[in-house]
């Protein structure tokens, strides 16, 4: 027997990245984020073998970082419209239908703070699948209302118009204290699952919406012996993931 | 043929205030920066700056000599926010036309190909449309019916790109992984100058795919080695991290007067000065 140790907070959030790209099939699972880069590439040496992945660059690259394939900017734009593709993007905030901004904070016009810019967010939202990593749950990333849409959430989508709604999904969010989805008959966020340690009313406390809740929030799911290995042992042995989301 | 070299002077000579003026690279990559340099020791101003933003747009920010700034970023890459385009932004110092990535590259393609617009789906539903009320929307004609958004063409007064090796026809080459869009920024603009690492006299033996800018599309070529420093240069070299960190660290008149108040020789030894003091 293998000595048992207690699951990390951030080996449940790179499961539940992991689980982002799940039957998937063969598309390009783009992480943004250290924890979602860990889940991509636990979601590939496990359930989903057949997902591309880049080397940061122009290059798709397999698990061992041989390249396979060329993707410059201009191609990975192409990915981008062609939908094979699922990009789990940071957020600066992000709203109850899932607007995200990472733009500026404040006015526009002459923001308070100015942030990256919409960079493709727009493109990415209503192109392809786009889930969330938000590695600190709080009232200042979740809020009532973005100042920028930079990706679009359901009810921007469905105000757009048909051509806004054909390919847009926002499939989850995962924070340091949960999963979030939208599976909910208007599109309003929900929280899908909690990590161990974690209270719907902490998440709910630290969101500044009203979240839907499941009766009974169930919790995130316990990684599989070989999961936590290949994240401890092959992935992630210097345990920089503990950085990003220290141990609760 | 015509033999098209110049030095950055003879560029920023043919280039003048209120231009609306392309950049090629990409963040913190490949960035025609010797030539930005030799712009900044001119007295050029009020341009309307397109690019995928880096540090060439922070130079110029910091330096007022932006009017309007199309961009989707602006980015160290390595350092996520750029200071000085934020610093510029928070005091409202320039007009900004914010638009997504892809949408930049079909303004690109429209401007290369002659056409007012190119229809994209990015746009619809972001405040993209919100903060450019210009923005228009076209509809298909097709069975489809769907309504996207028409960007508009990205034409450029004049382009300044940097790629690895060129010939004195304005031929040029890229070594690295990634073209970015230097291509398309020469065959969007009236005017294209592209400084290379290295001027080289054929591609005889050059892998054919690694030329990437024709000459029909350039109107002169500088010889600049380290021309895109700090941003990198692959295969000829990376990015200078740490002086890279210090230009973001240091107040905008310190790093100016160390670095920026003599030509671009002078430019390069200040830089290897402070790298022998740093070790």
């Amino acid at each position: 027997m293998s000595r048992t140790t207690t699951t990390t907070r951030a080996e449940y959030c790179v499961i539940a990245c992991a689980d982002a790209w799940r039957d998937n099939g063969e598309v390009l699972a783009s992480p943004m984020g250290l924890i979602p880069s860990i889940g991509a590439r636990l979601a590939k040496r496990t359930f989903s073998p057949d997902l591309l992945l880049t080397d940061g660059e122009a290059m798709l690259v397999g698990l061992d970082g041989t390249a396979e394939g060329w993707l410059p900017y201009r191609r990975h734009l192409t990915m981008v419209t062609g939908g094979r593709r699922h990009v789990m993007m940071g957020a600066s905030q992000l709203d109850r239908f899932g607007n995200q901004n990472i733009s500026c904070i404040g006015d526009w016009q002459q923001p308070a703070r100015q942030l990256l810019g919409v960079r493709g967010a727009p493109v990415n939202t209503l192109n392809n699948p786009v889930s969330y990593w938000v590695p600190k749950h709080s009232r200042r990333v979740f809020v009532e209302k973005v100042d920028m849409i930079s990706g679009v959430g359901y009810d921007s989508a469905a105000a757009a118009g048909p051509s806004a709604t054909r390919y847009h999904r926002i499939p989850r969010v995962v924070s340091n204290l949960g999963v979030l989805d939208f599976a909910t008959p208007d599109r309003a966020m929900r929280l899908a699952s909690v990590h161990p340690g974690v209270t719907a009313g902490e998440v709910q406390a630290a969101t500044g919406f009203p979240l839907a809740l499941p009766d009974g929030v169930p919790y995130t799911r316990e990684p599989t012996a070989t999961e936590l290995r290949l994240i401890r042992a092959v992935i992630d042995p210097d345990g920089l993931r503990d950085r990003e989301v220290p141990p609760a | 043929m015509t033999d098209k070299t110049m030095t950055p002077e003879e560029v920023v000579s043919r280039l003048h205030s209120g231009m609306t003026l392309g950049i090629g690279g990409w963040g913190s990559r490949r960035k025609p920066m010797a030539l930005v340099r030799a712009l900044l020791r001119s007295d050029v101003t009020d341009l309307t700056v397109v690019s995928y933003g880096g540090p060439d747009v922070g130079l110029l920010a910091a330096a007022g000599r932006i009017r309007k700034l199309v961009a989707a970023f602006a980015t160290l890459d390595s350092i996520p926010l750029e200071p000085h385009f934020r610093a510029a932004r928070q005091r409202g110092a320039f007009a900004l036309m914010e638009i997504d990535e892809a949408m930049f590259m079909w303004g690109l393609h429209a401007a290369a190909n002659r056409l007012p617009f190119l229809p994209v789906r990015a746009g619809l539903g972001s405040d993209v449309l919100r903060v450019n009320p210009g923005l228009r929307t076209v509809t298909s004609p097709y069975e489809d019916g769907e309504t996207l958004v028409a960007v508009p063409a990205l034409r450029m007064d004049a382009a300044l790109v940097h790629l690895n090796r060129a010939d004195r026809l304005g031929n040029g080459q890229y070594l690295g992984p990634d073209p970015y869009f230097d291509d398309l920024f020469c065959e969007a603009a009236d005017q294209a100058y592209l400084s290379c690492e290295r001027l080289v006299d054929d591609f005889a033996g050059a892998v054919p795919q690694t030329l990437l800018v024709n000459r029909h599309s350039v109107t002169g070529v500088v010889e600049v080695p380290h021309g895109a420093h700090f941003t990198s240069c692959v295969p000829d070299y990376g990015r200078d991290e740490a002086f890279q960190k210090l230009y973001a660290t240091t107040p905008w008149p310190e790093f100016a007067e160390r670095f920026l108040s003599g030509d671009e020789k002078t430019y390069q030894s200040a830089v290897q000065t402070w790298h022998e003091e740093q070790t």
